[in-house]
């Protein structure tokens, strides 16, 4: 007997719906925007607000009587300074709708924490050891390494700021303790300040 | 990576329940009938790729978009222009050597159509949750 060929075919499988095809565009544009550029969430502007911290607490710091009250003040200011970094970072993200924690977002943040905890927990132990005056350097060292390591995922000029802290770093620990002050101005003011501004200029804030 | 359609992709039917908008270079302003409305000129899988890209770098060259976008010569030349004639996105050629060398940047528009066509896709989203 010969087949029989139903007259109405199968339902075709549903086209996606609305919804589901604007996440896939989100997605497509997301992961575009991850495989061709570098994390620009990078605040410029944060930057230079950061320099501006910087070189205030470099002021309070030098008029301070001895190294470990000086200390106390740059402390502070290490407090402060990632605050204002964080937000804007966040800000810049929102507003440029980057994911922050995933791609580049994802692998700037487990390239720059390490040397960062690394240098709070060096800090306790310097400290606990009497060697205060070689705790700017060890900042400027490892900061340097935190901006290196995670500028590798981000804008060509960020790297090139870390390379700037670590040999200021390197200065710091080769020369007396009394330029510290003024070395952590010249570098976390001055470099924050003068690679903020062009990174703000060139990359959206 | 599966290479991206042809020019002649453009031709296709758009999502069909979606309102359209077409871009300068058929006639009409991409943003003149309503911020809300589907600019159908960046809806283009590699046309959205290329303005995409260009929204996270200052610029970038015809070979960069090339390999990032994993399509043929002919086809980004032809969506590139499509997106220059709306003013979306600018080129610029010069010679390094002897070897001609195009570069792209998004232009203030462009960015702009991004961020409306961003705003499109999310309110769809929105629209859908809150049902």
């Amino acid at each position: 007997m010969a087949s029989v060929t139903p007259l109405h075919r199968a339902p075709a499988a549903e086209p996606p719906a609305l919804h589901a095809r604007a996440m896939d565009n989100l997605a497509f544009i997301r992961d575009t925007m991850e495989a061709a550029g570098s994390f620009t969430a990078v605040s410029g502007w944060a930057m230079v607000a950061v320099g501006i911290i910087a070189t205030v607490a470099a002021m309070i710091a030098s008029a301070q009587p001895s190294v470990l009250q000086s200390l106390y003040v740059w402390i502070a200011a290490a407090v402060l300074a990632p605050a204002v970094m964080l937000w804007g970072i966040v800000r810049k993200a929102r507003r440029a709708r980057m994911p922050l924690l995933s791609g580049p977002g994802r692998k700037f943040v487990l390239s720059f924490s390490p040397p960062i905890l690394v240098g709070a927990l060096l800090t306790v132990v310097l400290f606990r050891a009497g060697l205060v005056a070689v705790i700017p350097g060890m900042w400027l060292l490892l900061y340097g390494t935190a901006v290196v390591a995670g500028g590798a995922f981000s804008v060509k000029i960020v790297p090139v700021m870390g390379v700037c802290f670590m040999l200021a770093g390197t200065l710091a620990l080769f020369t007396p303790s009394a330029w510290n002050d003024w070395i952590m101005a010249a570098a976390f003011g001055g470099l924050h300040i003068g690679f903020g501004i062009p990174i703000a200029r060139r990359h959206g804030g | 990576m599966a290479k991206h359609g042809t020019a002649r992709d453009d031709r296709r039917p758009n999502v069909s329940n979606l309102r359209t908008v077409r871009g300068k270079s058929d006639g009409v302003s991409a943003s003149s009938p309503g911020a809300d409305a589907l600019d159908r000129l960046i809806h283009e899988r590699l046309r959205l790729g290329i303005v995409s890209a260009l929204a996270v770098n200052d610029s970038l060259s015809f070979s960069d978009l090339k390999k990032l976008m994993n399509t043929t010569d002919g086809n980004l030349s032809v969506h590139a222009r499509k997106l220059e004639e709306a003013e979306y996105i600018a080129c610029t050629k010069s010679f390094e050597g002897r070897m001609p060398k195009t570069q792209y940047r998004l232009t203030p528009a462009g960015r702009r159509a991004l961020e409306r066509y961003l705003d499109h896709m999310e309110a769809l989203i929105r629209a859908t949750r809150e049902r």
